[in-house]
């Protein structure tokens, strides 16, 4: 990111002014991470510890009581294993209609692209709402099922156009030229050539989908109310910010009473349990992120 | 050289009118594999956004589920002069408008700060970790979030009154307080999102010409004033971009974050308009369908008026628009 590799030397005020942006973006990574560190040592911290204020930044008393309880709740573990469900499946069936609609409105000349992505790009200005996407859901007799979380969240516009915008730049118009004289087909095209060279899109795509799908609760909060099919984000809802707890998670009393004691320091682990599949994904995919965010955002 | 641009011209010519001289009705044959591609969006999209659409006309209706969306009654305006009239609306507008503003006055700057001073630094390594670091709570879900700002802020346990009681302070109900509800909302999306925002802006910073810089300092031109001179008249266009796209929205604040952040003791200045429909329409033991679409639709159209204003002021005077 430095802008010019200046032989010339830098003047005193220069010199300043860099120390100040150096401290001020120091300083605004520590606020960022402050809460993430706390919460973990918090997370592993003796609960009489974190009450009595003794935690600051490093675990005291370290125990992984807060963790067992955690996994002997049977919803957390159900809401879990739902939510990687539904970030895989939901990424994947995403992804794949992102390209399909992405690969031909990228390409010069096909009849009424401009009015398909017109179609597109009107659907982020403007929406049915609430209740009519609900009817539609409920008519569709998607309630109740995996369904509903997945198919209503299968297609995101900036993602085409993201997409879009980063085939148009990567598969250039002689490609397809060529193609054709070779005698390739749409479909062969894409296959084999698009398809190759999109990975970093693709990839961009999956994760990006994947997050979203992690993340989300209000599809389940609105859609599902059997709660076998509950998300991670529903359950951690219930847990976190209205301090529910429900005894007939707990296959035993005295665990349960365990659980009420340990309530504040699950909350602490719960949230680190949230975050960290997304937080251990991205940095893998950010490279590709950046790069395919870039390139669609520069033409808009 | 003129020569070859020349035949260069007339081969386009030909190819273009080549391409004209072709029938429509070939040329979408000849590109039927692109569209049998293009199907299963497309049958996405008319089912679950432009279905809903159609479903719309409900807040025109009263709609009850035994006669359907077509069967039941047309009535007029009835449910928007009800909505209008109610003693929530103005409550609604103002908190929404409210939280909303406030939120772009302190986030929106943000970014492009954050963006503008990654750019001038030149040690690789702190550049890529702060970057990493900052776009880090981005993928922090709000549930997640809301419930750090409900163990951070806890009276009894919570860090932050922790910190209070050492000045001899608080403690302090942040989220039952009313008071401090808009300031916790609008600064923990700032931690939340200011990272991942500035990326769009760090794209416009790269498309800059390292000459305009390297001539500026031989002009022996300081660096706040490169910043100011040359990389900030790089963002503007996208900026402007963005805060038309921020101005249309101005109705539907981050619902999700709002509806999780609501409990009784701060519900004065934490209902709003989307939180309001959610609760008439679905939440409630009485789901009221027509009354409140109507709402929701009254929120989009302005909403919609508001992006196109914002748009035609941007094209007028800052030569840079969304359409």
């Amino acid at each position: 990111m430095s802008t010019a590799g200046a032989p010339v030397q830098d003047t005193r005020s220069d010199k300043i002014v860099s120390a100040c942006i150096y401290t001020a973006l120091g300083l605004f990574c520590l606020a960022v991470l402050y809460p993430l560190v706390y919460v973990v040592s918090a997370s592993v911290s003796n609960t009489k510890k974190v009450a009595a204020g003794e935690v600051w930044l490093w675990p005291v008393g370290f125990t992984l009581d807060a963790y067992k309880a955690v996994f002997d709740y049977k919803s957390i573990v159900s809401g879990f294993g739902n939510s990687v469900y539904y970030a895989v499946v939901g990424a994947v069936v995403a992804t794949v209609l992102t390209l399909l609609a992405a690969y031909p409105l990228s390409r010069k000349g096909l009849p009424g692209k401009g009015l398909i992505m017109a179609a597109f790009v009107f659907t982020m200005m403007f929406s049915g709402g609430l209740i009519p996407t609900y009817l539609v859901v409920d008519k569709l007799g998607l309630l109740n099922t995996r369904w509903a979380i997945i198919l209503p969240a299968a297609l995101a516009v900036w993602n085409v156009i993201i997409t879009r915008t980063y085939l148009m730049v990567t598969i250039p118009e002689e490609l397809v030229e060529a193609g054709k004289v070779d005698g390739c087909s749409d479909f062969g095209f894409f296959w084999r050539i698009v398809l190759p060279l999109s990975k970093p899109i693709i990839a961009v795509n999956l994760l990006f989908y994947a997050v979203g799908q992690w993340n989300s609760f209000f599809n389940a909060l609105i859609y599902l109310t059997n709660e076998h099919l509950f998300p991670l984000q529903v359950i951690l809802r219930q847990i976190l910010i209205q301090s529910k707890i429900d005894p007939s998670q707990m296959p035993d009393t005295s665990k349960l009473i365990q659980l009420k004691e340990l309530q504040q320091q699950l909350k602490y682990s719960l949230i680190v349990i949230g975050m960290i599949p997304p937080l251990l994904v991205y940095p893998f995919v950010q490279k590709h992120f950046v790069k395919g965010a870039m390139i669609g955002s520069l033409k808009g | 050289m003129t020569v070859l641009n020349a035949a260069r011209t007339a081969t386009h010519r030909r190819d273009r009118t080549a391409k004209s001289s072709v029938g429509l009705g070939l040329r979408i044959r000849r590109n039927w594999q692109l569209y049998a591609m293009l199907a299963v969006p497309l049958v996405w999209l008319a089912v679950f956004a432009y279905w809903p659409m159609y479903g719309v006309i409900i807040a025109f209706k009263d709609y009850n589920v035994v006669s359907g969306i077509w069967g039941s009654p047309w009535v007029g305006l009835k449910h928007f002069e009800r909505f209008v009239e109610s003693y929530q609306f103005w409550r609604l507008i103002r908190n929404t408008v409210f939280l909303h503003v406030y939120e772009l006055l302190a986030t929106f700057p943000l970014p492009i700060v954050l963006a503008l001073c990654l750019n001038t630094v030149r040690k690789k390594w702190f550049s890529r970790s702060a970057q990493l670091i900052t776009y880090a709570p981005h993928f922090i879900s709000t549930v997640v979030v809301v419930g750090l700002l409900v163990v951070l802020t806890n009276p009894n346990t919570g860090v932050a009154n922790q910190l209070l009681g050492l000045f001899g302070l608080g403690p302090v109900d942040f989220m039952g307080d009313s008071g401090v509800f808009r300031h916790l909302y609008v600064w923990s999306g700032a931690w939340q999102t200011m990272g991942f925002s500035a990326i769009i802006y760090l794209a416009a910073l790269t498309s800059v010409p390292p000459e305009l810089h390297e001539a500026a300092i031989v002009d022996g031109a300081s660096r706040i004033r490169r910043m100011w001179h040359i990389d900030l008249p790089a963002i503007v266009p996208v900026a402007v971009i963005l805060l038309i796209l921020n101005i249309g929205s101005i109705l539907s604040v981050g619902f999700e974050k709002v509806l999780l952040m609501q409990n009784n003791l701060n519900l004065d200045v934490a209902e709003v308009i989307d939180t309001y429909v959610y609760k008439i329409g679905l939440a409630s033991a009485v789901p009221q369908f027509s009354y409140a679409t109507a709402i929701g639709l009254f929120r989009s159209v302005i909403g919609l008026v508001l992006l196109v204003v914002a748009n035609t002021f941007a094209r007028r005077f800052a030569r840079s628009s969304l359409w």
